[in-house]
């Protein structure tokens, strides 16, 4: 461990940007537990004295057509945005993670089956798919992390399996076959945790992807309802006033949006950075 | 020649089933009532029942799967509820609107790109490197709907060099006469300059919000790329011998370098179909992307599924064709 903490200050000092993407992530992380807590006004109340009012000392970052504030509705949106794309994330890497060791580990009609479905899921625009599942999914919140984890599936699949795969014959998978292990317990005991790492990696480096793919489903009017706050959808909202001029309504969601997105793929790059030197670019 | 082009076909047949099958499969395996799906959220119970009859999803399975591939061969994507008019030539219409507006973003996007990837790997670790990096790291964490947004809010409302952002071209401009669709050649075909120039300034924004977005992977391969390149032995040796720079980078170098940029391009190509639906919906483009989010919003399932289908179609085929100028680029794989 202590190796490994010094290769993180190296890599840390090395590429100060990285740093920065850690404490944006502490930001972020703070902002959605205490998010609601922190909130100066209450994300839902309308205010029918106060609609469209630019960013003021009492309203930061301005109020909507409702008279909302928005600094307060960009606030609490954190938890549920970081919420729909963690969820997607991890049943991505469960799905994935899963259908591709057992791939690259048994080999054979696993590794045809797994890789058939990752080959069919990437013959789809991703986007576009995602949008088909939730129309057929129907519109709710939990089809988006299903949508979301279904196209980032192949992704993880494809890693797991080809890591899996390199160490199928090594010696210590064979020691632990030897030692009378059943191959259930190889393959999750030895040879998932082994390629844990990089697992962690892929998830840090497609969390951008899945926030920038859940924003965009909303944007669109799926998953998401108004009055929810919500990033993507309150971009939509904002939309119908930027010809008139009012920016400040879509604006600020979609900055917090891109400075989400933004954090994580620093945030991945550096993991990279620091689980594995070989890949730096 | 032939041979590469017919093998290349072989390996699209598995995507096109396997799509055909997901398409099918989204609407007859998942949960709820198909058939109320189709006849639209304000159906009467009695409606749905026709509906069922009618798309045949009172039949097994497999009968209908059979009968979904007889209309696909038929070019029977069902009918729009809201239209009444037939999916396949609203989105026959619409195509062209879609295809000028990715080509131009694709096109833009490729040619700053690769410009940009060559020289930061060429200058390394000077301000063009950094400026690479920088708009790599910032092209794809940038919502292409939201990039939309600002510029329409910068260009058009304070600025006020680009015209609303509504639609291909101009309510006082008549759409020239149609011979590819693409209203940029049509016009210049037709001599008609004056809408040239306002469907090029209607297609700039929106064109510029998706190039921004795909620049970033094709702008970090064409570096990764040409830096491995130009740090192999064969290029120490044609520096050694006395070639022009410029013929080693270009000559030797790139063309070496080039391939996996293309690989790329299938990736890039993924993502322009996507931010696609995302920029016609924010200049109301008069598209199959848009054609398909008023589609879901009105819970009209037809055009969505057809929608989903031809997009997916689209983009196997692109896959085809990059692997055949893959084919082109590099002789190996020819002979091979």
């Amino acid at each position: 461990m202590l190796p490994l903490l010094r290769h993180a200050r190296y890599v840390l000092s090395e590429n100060p940007v990285t740093g920065l993407a850690f404490g944006l992530f502490a930001m972020f992380l703070l902002a959605a537990i205490l998010g609601p807590a922190l909130a100066p006004y209450s994300p839902l109340q309308s205010n029918a004295a106060m609609t469209l009012k630019p960013p003021s000392a009492a309203h930061w970052f301005g109020t909507d057509q409702l008279g909302r504030d928005i600094f307060s509705r960009v606030l609490v949106a954190t938890r549920l945005d970081l919420t729909i794309a963690f969820a997607s994330v991890i049943l991505a890497f469960m799905l994935g993670a899963l259908s591709g060791v057992a791939a690259g580990y048994f080999g054979g009609w696993t590794d045809r089956v797994v890789g058939r479905l990752a080959d069919t899921i990437m013959a789809f625009p991703l986007f576009v798919l995602a949008m088909g599942i939730v129309a057929a999914l129907g519109n709710e919140v939990i089809n988006i992390v299903i949508a979301t984890a279904i196209i980032n599936f192949p992704l993880y699949a494809r890693v797991a399996r080809a890591e899996a795969n390199v160490r199928r014959e090594a010696g210590f998978i064979e020691a632990a076959r030897l030692s009378g292990n059943g191959e259930t317990r190889v393959l999750l005991g030895h040879v998932l945790p082994n390629i844990m790492p990089i697992m962690m990696v892929q998830m840090s480096l497609t969390m951008g992807y899945a926030i920038l793919n859940a924003a965009g489903l909303s944007f669109i009017g799926l998953g998401v309802r108004p009055p929810d706050a919500e990033w993507g959808i309150m971009v939509a909202e904002g939309a119908n006033f930027i010809q008139s001029g009012e920016w400040w309504i879509a604006l600020f969601p979609g900055a917090a949006l891109m400075l989400a997105v933004f954090c994580f793929n620093l945030l991945g790059d550096g993991l990279r950075d620091i689980i594995d030197p070989r890949m730096r670019t | 020649m032939l041979k590469l082009l017919l093998s290349r076909l072989a390996t699209a047949i598995p995507s096109i089933i396997g799509v055909i099958v997901v398409t099918f499969m989204l609407t007859r395996l998942l949960p709820g009532d198909p058939a109320a799906y189709f006849a639209g959220l304000a159906a009467s119970p009695q409606a749905i029942a026709e509906v069922r009859t009618k798309l045949g999803l009172d039949k097994t399975l497999p009968e209908q799967f059979v009968a979904y591939i007889g209309d696909l061969v038929h070019g029977n994507l069902g009918n729009s509820l809201s239209t009444g008019q037939p999916v396949v030539s609203e989105i026959a219409t619409r195509l062209p609107a879609s295809a000028e507006l990715t080509l131009f973003a694709l096109i833009l996007a490729v040619g700053i790109a690769i410009p940009l990837g060559v020289l930061a790997a060429v200058k390394q670790g000077t301000w063009i490197d950094h400026l690479c990096r920088m708009v790599t790291t910032a092209g794809v964490s940038l919502p292409v709907f939201f990039t939309g947004l600002l510029f329409a809010y910068v260009f058009y409302y304070l600025l006020q060099w680009a015209p609303a952002p509504t639609g291909r071209l101009d309510v006082f401009l008549s759409p020239p006469t149609d011979i590819t669709g693409f209203y940029l050649i049509d016009s210049l075909l037709t001599g008609n300059l004056e809408t040239f120039w306002g469907a090029l300034r209607q297609l700039a924004l929106p064109g510029i919000s998706m190039a921004i977005f795909s620049l970033a992977p094709l702008a970090r391969m064409t570096r990764g790329s040409m830096l491995a390149v130009l740090g192999s032995d064969f290029i120490r040796t044609a520096r050694a011998s006395g070639l022009a720079p410029r013929t080693v980078i270009f000559s030797y170098a790139f063309r070496n370098a080039v391939l996996p940029v293309i690989t790329t391009l299938g990736m890039v190509f993924s993502f322009l179909l996507g931010a696609n639906v995302l920029v016609e919906t924010v200049f109301a483009w008069p598209g199959i992307g848009l054609y398909a989010v008023n589609a879901l919003i009105t819970s009209d399932y037809a055009p969505v599924q057809g929608f989903v289908l031809t997009m997916a179609v689209l983009y196997v085929a692109l896959n085809l064709l990059i692997d055949f100028l893959y084919g082109l680029v590099d002789p190996r794989v020819r002979l091979g």
